[in-house]
């Protein structure tokens, strides 16, 4: 190991990171958003729209991203839709953790036993007022975990973006070690820079699994 | 739209050996997975503090680590330090086998956690052995659970496999880059035929096992 290659690299690995962690961010906020709406569509079995998401969650979720993205980024142009690589990965990323993120919502939805809104209706809750006080609450807390697990897994799979020309992490120590041959440093300021990337995630998340279950069966 | 590449020589048999190539390390891996996953997950419901503490690291280094850095690590890295050659299939049989035993090892443990105690202090209540209790209680409720729980596992595995292309196996998606390079003047088109094709056959390959799963978990649970 090499101290000053390490210092060399240090400011090509951050840009990279700075990428990796735009990207994979942008793509989790997309899966969230899809995740709703698709959790929606089939909790409250809207036609049509329920049985679209139902074949896009089996489509994405039986397929690796590595597959999907190349489909948009390699597939798609010869169609005529050209997509640059950075849109390329937040949909590709979006597209794959929708699909989990509707999963996880969904179970969770269903998840609340059915007294739940028996009860609330004969408190006098009205509909609306029972879905967002009464259901969402506590399905919220029950998929917490998987949800976390989604996030942890969708910043994982940013290190598929180098097949696809984008500058990440792993493209980044890849073109280092073709120019170089510093494999060793390159692969260590890969780990280094994951590491930062994910073991506060990987803890944060640990935190927001203790606290959501403490919700749900009381702090004694 | 590119599909009638497909159909021109051996294209299609060609993908699918590809396809082949992929699900033969998965395959592999996820054997080795799942005998070392149970033996892990057994031993770290015994609560002893070495053993945990050692199980938590590992597992935590498989939960942050994506697969394909572990996969430069191992293929790459291996390389250097030893001076000695691991070959492409090898390098990834031991990375995926190393991430599949800590998700395995996980569900075990679960799946022991979850078993309520009353079912161990019944069965001692009975005059039951420690050794009886986990052969006629435990390990039959234990497996109930544990079967779909596998057998996701095996299409997460399949899944993951596709980035061995990155290390130089040549498997089902590097089969259709080049079968695109070669009929790049014929018919310019083939990128979109060949990569919906590969979508289609992946989708194809862990659906039904995706099904299953979904079935047993359904009537075993």
């Amino acid at each position: 190991m090499n101290i000053t290659v390490l210092q060399e690299y240090l400011p090509i690995f951050a840009g990279a990171f700075l990428l990796t962690i735009k990207i994979g961010l942008a793509g989790v906020a997309l899966a969230f958003v899809i995740g709703v709406a698709g959790a929606f569509a089939r909790y409250f079995k809207i036609p049509v729209f329920s049985a679209i998401i139902k074949c896009y969650v089996e489509l994405f979720r039986n397929t690796p991203l590595l597959v999907q993205l190349f489909f948009i980024y390699y597939g798609l142009p010869v169609m005529g839709i050209r997509i640059s690589a950075e849109i390329c990965g937040i949909l590709g990323l979006g597209l794959l953790g929708g699909s989990y993120m509707t999963e996880s919502l969904r179970s969770g939805l269903e998840a609340v036993p059915k007294i739940q809104t028996e009860s609330a209706f004969s408190l006098g809750f009205s509909r609306p007022q029972t879905f967002m006080s009464v259901i969402l609450p506590q399905a919220f807390s029950i998929s917490v975990p998987a949800l976390v697990a989604n996030v942890i897994f969708l910043l994982k799979e940013t290190s598929v973006f180098s097949a696809i020309s984008l500058m990440d992490l792993m493209f980044t120590a890849k073109d280092l070690i073709g120019l170089y041959y510093n494999t060793t440093e390159s692969l260590f300021m890969l780990v280094v820079f994951y590491i930062i990337m994910l073991l506060p995630v990987s803890v944060l998340g640990s935190i927001a699994e203790k606290r959501s279950r403490l919700k749900m069966f009381g702090s004694d | 739209m590119g599909f009638e590449v497909l159909l021109k020589g051996k294209n299609m048999i060609r993908l699918l050996q590809g396809l082949g190539v992929a699900l033969k390390i998965s395959l592999i891996s996820v054997v080795i997975s799942i005998v070392l996953g149970l033996i892990l997950g057994m031993l770290m419901s015994l609560k002893k503090p070495v053993i945990n503490m050692l199980s938590r690291i590992y597992l935590e280094i498989v939960r942050i680590m994506p697969q394909m850095v572990l996969l430069f690590i191992v293929f790459f890295g291996f390389t250097k330090l030893t001076g000695r050659n691991l070959s492409a299939e090898v390098s990834s049989i031991i990375v995926f086998s190393f991430w599949g035993t800590a998700e395995m090892a996980d569900l075990v443990r679960g799946c022991l956690q979850s078993i309520p105690k009353i079912q161990y202090e019944s069965s001692m209540a009975l005059g039951l052995t420690r050794l009886q209790t986990y052969i006629y209680v435990i390990i039959p409720q234990i497996i109930r659970r544990l079967i779909p729980l596998s057998i996701n596992l095996i299409t997460r595995m399949i899944k993951t496999t596709s980035l061995i292309m990155m290390i130089g196996i040549v498997e089902v998606l590097k089969v259709g880059q080049q079968i695109i390079e070669a009929n790049r003047k014929s018919s310019p088109h083939a990128a979109f035929g060949i990569f919906a094709t590969i979508l289609l056959l992946y989708f194809l390959a862990c659906w039904p096992i995706s099904c299953l799963a979904r079935y047993l978990e359904k009537k075993l649970v």
